[in-house]
């Protein structure tokens, strides 16, 4: 998005420019503040109110749902980071989405390159074939996927989860990147060949340096996507020492409703790592997930 | 479209060295495709690169759909063989049972709200922030963030707050609307969870809706400024239809968003009470997982692909395809 914006805004000097011009301006502009000020809280308050509730006790949070601290209380944090489970989740949450992120990579990348770059009989139809997984989400065959995954005998396993989005993923993958490959000079992959090189080593080589950006943007859509995944991980886990981030929060609160306090704080250090990764790489997060839809 | 057209060439010609894009192949690369041992080299070069790819798509994508149509003609407890045909009567079973339909009709609900209320004030929003305001960055970074999070860990902070006598009552009671069982009240709940909803995606329709807004050149509004057009005319005349791609793209996201809403009702309330918040997927999941009745539950499932798949390509062949841009545009052919 930022990314985006950089290109798209025309750096030219507008006298007070467009339809912003006129009258109405000032006015126009104290809404815009006030409207960004609305946002701004309701989008925050939540997320302090949370991560605050975390450093109250139990008997705080039910005197005055509303109110701040006090005293300060650590406990419920230190509770979470000292047991095991928070970590487990957190873990698997890791090892499923980067598994789930270096197959639709490299496999989407390796489809799209053939999809691309090479002339074959039924090449449209296996794009078309590919492009059928954008027409419906996981969630709708989140079912038939479960017996699936119980028939192949991959039920509580990591991979049981991480190869279904995979699959999922690679239908918008081949899309993005496809178009973004096709566009690369022929004549740079006719100079890789005279220098000797195999297609395979100009994929290698060339290709796939030349489309970091595209790779970046399905790489991070991959990762998010099986980052938040909440419905198969539910299906597929059982057993608590497998569950994801999501699945752990969500258990969390019904098995510890009663000690609201630490349901607060458990919460609070979940959304921690995706905010933290979210204020890091916003750019490429922004840019990939509203530039994958808009192509 | 635009994929249609750039293949206009037959797939397969080895032929005069054009490629399906247009683009002209260079004469050796036409050269080296043709001959048999270039052309078994090609194969094997398409398997390495395809193969993986297709096994997985086909694997955990197609066949399990395929086979859910299968089992959906079964009554099936998941154990045991496949003995009871019941034929199309899981289908009318679904088709008859009215949680199922009242859960079809929230979906629809909420798709209806998307639009009357969540459209005009994603557009107005996004209107009123294209502006040269300070602090325009942060703000998008603070709009977009709660996408990011995982729905189940918003359903979860949605719950806290939410609870009775809870936060939610404090600021309800203070600002007049006084407190309400949010999620228990068979009138209200679904209301509540579009409001979450809201609250986690409305963000990410006004970030495209700004891009797309950056899209159009400021010549043109100034062209209409000089010609007498007032603020809100160019706005309604000249803005708006160019924001159209977007718009649609928007509304394409929105609904299929609606129609798989699944884990922001199965947390904070379980599609209760009295099924009062349950849509599609949290169906499926009750019926076809936690009744063990797998038979009906693929025949559920079917029946929720095939409303996905229908609007997909329908919203495709009426909507999207004016945009000769955008991704979608090529994905949904």
């Amino acid at each position: 998005m930022a990314v985006l914006t950089a290109t798209t805004q025309p750096k030219r000097g507008r006298h007070g420019g467009g339809h912003e011009a006129g009258p109405q301006s000032a006015l126009g502009n104290a809404l815009a503040y006030a409207v960004a000020v609305v946002i701004v809280v309701v989008t925050i308050v939540p997320l302090l109110y949370v991560f605050l509730g975390g450093f109250r006790t139990t008997a705080q949070i039910n005197e005055n749902p509303s109110g701040l601290p006090s005293p300060w209380v650590w406990a419920n944090y230190k509770a979470v980071v000292t047991s095991s489970s928070f970590w487990h989740f957190l873990l698997n949450s890791a090892v499923i989405a980067i598994i789930a992120t270096v197959l639709t990579v490299g496999l989407g990348a390796m489809a799209a390159f053939a999809l691309s770059r090479y002339v074959f009989r039924g090449r449209e139809a296996l794009f078309a074939l590919f492009t059928i997984g954008l027409l419906f989400p996981l969630t709708v065959a989140a079912l038939p996927l479960y017996l699936q995954l119980r028939r192949l005998g991959m039920l509580e396993n990591l991979w049981g989860v991480a190869i279904p989005e995979a699959a999922f993923s690679l239908s918008i993958t081949i899309v993005i990147l496809r178009p973004f490959m096709r566009a690369i000079p022929g004549e740079l992959e006719d100079a890789a060949v005279v220098d000797g090189t195999s297609r395979l080593g100009f994929f290698w080589r060339v290709l796939l340096p030349l489309s970091a950006p595209a790779l970046t943007t399905v790489g991070v859509l991959a990762f998010v996507t099986s980052w938040n995944f909440y419905i198969l991980p539910l299906l597929v886990f059982n057993e608590q020492i497998h569950f994801t981030l999501p699945l752990g929060v969500a258990t969390f609160q019904s098995q510890y409703s009663v000690d609201t306090a630490r349901v607060f704080a458990f919460t609070a250090l979940s959304m921690l790592p995706t905010l933290c990764f979210f204020v890091v790489a916003q750019r490429r997060i922004v840019g990939g997930l509203t530039g994958a839809v808009k192509g | 479209m635009s994929t249609q057209s750039r293949t206009t060439t037959r797939p397969g010609e080895p032929g005069p060295g054009v490629g399906p894009s247009g683009e002209a192949l260079g004469p050796d690369r036409a050269k080296v495709r043709s001959g048999p041992r270039s052309s078994l080299r090609q194969r094997t070069e398409l398997t390495i690169l395809l193969g993986p790819a297709l096994v997985l798509f086909v694997g955990f994508v197609l066949v399990p759909i395929a086979v859910a149509v299968y089992y959906s003609i079964y009554k099936w407890n998941g154990f045991g063989p496949l003995k009871d045909v019941v034929g199309f009567g899981n289908y009318r079973r679904a088709l008859t049972d009215t949680v199922f339909l009242h859960s079809i009709i929230h979906n629809v609900i909420i798709a209806g709200l998307s639009l009357l209320i969540q459209l005009p004030l994603s557009i107005g929003i996004a209107l009123l922030l294209n502006r040269k305001i300070r602090g325009r960055t942060f703000l998008r970074l603070v709009v977009f963030a709660p996408y990011v999070l995982s729905s189940a860990v918003t359903a979860v902070m949605w719950s806290l707050m939410l609870q009775p006598g809870g936060f939610i009552d404090h600021l309800s009671k203070a600002v007049g609307i006084g407190a309400h069982t949010w999620l228990a009240d068979i009138h209200i709940v679904l209301y509540t969870i579009f409001v979450v909803a809201s609250w986690q995606y409305m963000g990410f329709g006004i970030v495209l809706l700004l891009a797309g807004l950056q899209g159009i050149p400021s010549e043109l509004r100034e062209a209409a400024a000089l010609d007498g057009a007032t603020a809100w005319q160019t706005t309604r005349m000249v803005i708006l239809p160019l924001l159209g791609p977007t718009i649609r793209i928007w509304i394409f996201l929105s609904m299929i968003g609606s129609l798989q809403l699944f884990d922001l009702p199965w947390i904070m309330t379980g599609g209760g009470p009295a099924n009062a918040s349950s849509t599609m997927s949290t169906y499926l999941i009750d019926k076809g997982f936690h009744s063990y009745e797998f038979g009906y539950g693929s025949a559920v499932a079917v029946i929720l692909f095939v409303i996905c798949f229908v609007f997909a390509l329908l919203y495709q062949r009426f909507a999207l395809r004016r945009d000769t841009q955008g991704a979608l545009t090529r994905m949904v052919r």
